[in-house]
């Protein structure tokens, strides 16, 4: 007594896999017909022949070649499953599977599900307008453009045909009206549909059509068996998954638990090295849920993964096989971070209380001349990033996307200034997780409040101010992404609280509080004086906007000082 | 690139396989085994000098990854290596006193071995220091990523040399023979490495980690280059560069995804920083048999007699790929 579902069984390598396979389908007594690929040695061959030869339940097809992407496939699959149909008139469905698949469950629950739903016909089926899986950006073309010319071998001609057939403009007719359908080839079809597909008296035209069809094993029985299919169920039984190239995704040792899991019927495709899984899956061991349908969610995520993985990568990653090109990055950064230009010169408490009000991580000026300034004072920072200066500015960028590596999860607030190494200014400007807070020309603050001589503080505000317009021009620039906010200080310091609180808004670690605690600000009575005693020296201060002499404009403004409610 | 730099590297290439040639006259044979290589085999290269104490754990190590044949040139051994591997029934061995340097670090010899027999075969060139680790290497033997590169049409694949080192002065705890190198050196930098491009050959060119830290912070251009392709599908045509840095043709340097993906990737894991480095290094300054005036032994001779603590706060325990991968220091691309 033979059970109501067969197997057709297409083989090329791995044979000693496909033998254990094909015995464990004939031993529960399912008919099983072997297509052996004419590729396959003789000798190989007849040796797997004479292996099966004896189970009365295993047949051996007419060989063709086959080659991926090409009509052998189909060809083979047509001749076994008519063999299938005639031999073995207790088959109902027909299961079409490889050697490198694996049966996951019993095969009694295969045949009990099968024998629930006999007119469904499974078979993953969609028309090519409604599929993304098509790699190489041929989809409706392979069916309206001739493939003479094989992929593999003479991938030339194949491209130079193409492009040939594009530029004159050559389409095919489709045959009788059909609407080609693509989907997986691991079908598993009745009787019914299968015999009228093979019976049909129009099957040479598609034959002929489809023979120069590119990949016809992905669309010939997937569109006919929209012709006549009773109950199209559009899955596939046989849990594949395909990477982004279109490649199937191969099964390890350590999948056993995943696969189990998945009460799948089928697996393709198995590592043919996989021990663990075939004497797991093939030893009879019965399943735990009997009627549970095939469930491959967890697997399904686990491979969408795996391409996004390959496809877009972890953002702010560089590393030995990531190093995307400039604007390819998916996030120049691991994370947002905010710098600060100005505030710790005009803030004497600026850091510890941003550091507070925040929570986020605050470093003081990480790009200073001598040692980067990490927060703490710590010499070394997760993932042992050093403060070394030499080999911070060795590659500035590669410091900063390695902190925010480093640091993911955690905002990370950092310290600029004219006096810093400029180089990752321009870095700043295109990467859209900056956030760049300056306040211009508040560098005097400090050189007002030292105490050097003053002909030096003359030729270092000068070089300041070169320094910072410089910068500023470089965060104007038109394809400038980070959020860049700039202040002059005359007009920061009329009303310091509203830009401190947009600022610590967009950090956005506080819920929607309103700041109850300002920063302490320098006392800036006289510096009105000093930037007219620059002016007097010949040079021109005019980034921190206009102050007057006298009476100091801090003088009136004493508030910040306190903490105070904005409301 | 344009054809004519094109030719000049393939110039190039061939004039170092002409010298991989006249190179072969140095190696003698010691135990020559190599019949026994069949087709499908993964093969391991390397160079070495006084290594008796790694071996027993390297073998091991790599005989449980599934490495079929270890074909290695022993340069002028005085503590038994090179008899300890004839020895072994799956090592072929040869023997030279000839000099390191002038046979561009090792690299002519191998590429003359991987040219006579490598070809065909996946071969990985690994230091008997390096350790090499791939995504899943704990689960599924090296055949199942050379099997899976073949099918993906991938012919070279990428690791990062990673710089392991013990907490504590280097030699605080001494290394025995057959001990596993990484229970003492078992810390390593996370996260700061640098990578830029090179042009000419299409490799990445990696500095930083734990030496770059602690032996070059005043003259970081100094540091050792850090990325290495030590697995690749050999073909008698290819020859390996510098080391296992980079290799023509070029196209096998393109181990990294320039769009935003990333591709699968491993580490090696350097053991180098153990008890044994400190004669090793005034050996080597006295030989002068490294790379640029041995410029990093030197620094290492510096700063070693001064602090040999390599350690830091934030220095990361080795547990297993997985925290490498999750880390960034390696990938498992769209293998899953």
């Amino acid at each position: 007594m033979t059970l109501n579902v067969g197997i057709v069984m297409l083989v090329h390598t791995a044979l000693h896999r496909a033998e254990q396979v094909a015995r464990h389908w004939a031993g529960a007594g399912c008919p099983v017909v072997v297509h052996i690929d004419r590729n396959v040695p003789k000798d190989v061959s007849a040796r797997f022949r004479e292996a099966l030869g004896s189970d009365p339940l295993i047949r051996f097809s007419r060989q063709h070649k086959c080659e991926w992407g090409r009509w052998g496939i189909v060809a083979a699959t047509q001749d076994a499953a008519e063999m299938m149909l005639a031999e073995f008139p207790d088959v109902r469905h027909v299961y079409l599977s490889s050697g490198s698949c694996l049966p996951l469950r019993p095969v009694a629950e295969l045949a009990a599900y099968l024998a629930d739903r006999p007119q469904t016909d499974f078979i993953e089926s969609a028309t090519t307008a409604d599929v993304p899986w098509t790699v190489g950006g041929l989809d409706a073309e392979r069916f309206t453009l001739r493939f003479p010319f094989s992929w593999k071998r003479q991938r030339f001609l194949f491209d130079r045909f193409v492009e040939l057939q594009r530029g004159l403009g050559i389409k095919r007719r489709l045959p009788n009206g059909i609407v080609p359908h693509m989907g997986s080839q691991w079908w598993c079809l009745t009787r019914q549909t299968l015999s009228a597909i093979l019976g049909d008296p129009e099957r040479r035209t598609y034959d002929r059509f489809f023979k120069r069809v590119w990949i016809p094993d992905e669309s010939y029985f997937q569109t006919l068996a929209r012709q006549y299919g009773v109950t199209v169920e559009s899955r596939s039984l046989t849990l594949s998954k395909f990477d982004f190239q279109g490649k199937p995704h191969i099964f390890y040792d350590d999948h056993l638990q995943l696969l189990r899991r998945s009460d799948c019927f089928v697996a393709r495709k198995i590592w043919p090295r996989a021990d663990r899984l075939y004497s797991a899956f093939l030893s009879g061991a019965s399943g735990t849920a009997q009627q549970a349908e095939p469930n491959p969610g967890k697997i399904d995520r686990i491979f969408a993964r795996a391409v996004e993985r390959r496809t877009r990568g972890r953002a702010g990653l560089y590393m030995h096989s990531r190093f995307p090109n400039y604007g390819w990055e998916n996030g120049q950064t691991a994370e947002k971070y905010s710098v600060f230009q100005g505030f710790a010169d005009l803030f004497s408490d600026f850091e510890p209380w941003l550091a507070r009000t925040t929570g986020a991580q605050v470093h003081g000026h990480l790009f200073a001349p001598d040692r980067a300034h990490f927060a703490g004072g710590h010499p070394v920072i997760q993932g042992a990033l050093s403060d070394s200066a030499g080999l911070r500015d060795r590659n500035p960028l590669a410091f900063l996307t390695n902190l925010t590596w480093n640091m993911r999860g955690e905002r990370q607030c950092f310290q600029f200034g004219p006096a810093d190494t400029q180089k990752i200014v321009p870095h700043f400007g295109t990467d859209p997780n900056a956030q760049v807070s300056i306040i211009s020309g508040a560098w005097a603050v400090p050189l007002f409040k030292s105490n050097a001589n003053f002909a030096d503080l003359r030729t270092t505000a000068a070089r300041y101010q070169q320094i910072e317009s410089k910068m500023l021009a470089e965060l104007r620039k038109p394809h400038v992404k980070a959020r860049v906010r700039v202040w002059s200080m005359a007009e920061f310091i009329e009303a310091p609280m509203e830009p401190l609180q947009t600022i610590i808004d967009e950090i956005g670690q506080t819920t929607g509080r309103r700041l109850t605690e300002a920063p302490k600000m320098e006392d800036l009575t006289g510096f009105g004086q000093f930037l007219q005693n620059l002016k007097n020296q010949g040079m021109h201060p005019y980034l921190m906007g206009d102050f007057p002499i006298d009476p100091s404009p801090t003088n009136t403004r004493r508030k910040p000082r306190k903490p105070y409610l904005v409301r | 690139m344009r054809a004519w730099q094109s030719y000049r590297l393939r110039l190039q290439r061939r004039r170092w396989r002409i010298r991989a040639f006249r190179k072969r006259r140095e190696l003698k044979a010691a135990a020559d085994r190599t019949s026994v290589i069949s087709r499908g085999d993964v093969l391991v290269f390397s160079t070495l000098r006084n290594e008796r104490r790694r071996l027993p754990h390297f073998l091991k190590y790599y005989r449980e990854m599934g490495v079929n044949h270890f074909l290695i040139v022993d340069n002028g051994s005085v503590d038994g290596s090179s008899d300890y591997l004839a020895r072994q029934p799956d090592v072929s061995v040869w023997r030279t006193d000839k000099s390191y340097k002038r046979s561009r670090f090792g690299v002519d010899w191998l590429n003359w071995l991987a040219m006579k027999y490598g070809h065909g075969h996946w071969c990985l060139t690994v230091d008997p220091d390096e350790y090499f680790l791939f995504p899943f290497c704990d689960t599924r033997p090296i055949q199942a990523l050379t099997d899976w590169l073949d099918a993906s049409s991938i012919k070279s694949f990428s690791a990062m040399l990673l710089d392991m080192y013990p907490k504590g002065r280097i030699d605080a705890q001494p290394f025995e023979e057959g001990m596993n190198p990484l229970d003492i050196a078992s810390w390593f930098d996370a996260g700061n490495y640098t990578i830029s491009k090179n042009k000419r050959f299409g490799n990445l060119w990696i500095q930083g980690g734990a030496r770059a830290r602690v032996f070059f912070p005043d003259q970081p251009a100094k540091a050792p280059a850090l990325n290495k392709i030590p697995l690749v599908k050999w073909d008698r045509r290819y020859a390996y560069a510098s080391s296992t840095h980079m290799l023509l043709p070029r196209g096998l340097n393109l181990v990294y995804d320039e769009w935003g993906g990333e591709k699968a990737s491993g580490v090696l894991l350097h053991t180098k920083f153990l008890d044994t480095f400190h004669e090793k290094a005034v050996e080597e300054l006295d030989r002068k048999q490294h790379y640029s005036a041995s410029v990093e032994y030197r620094a290492y001779a510096d700063s070693l007699s001064q602090n040999p603590d390599m350690w830091c706060k934030w220095s990361e325990k080795y547990i297993n790929w997985r925290q490498l991968e999750i880390l960034g220091l390696m990938s498992k691309g769209n293998w899953a």
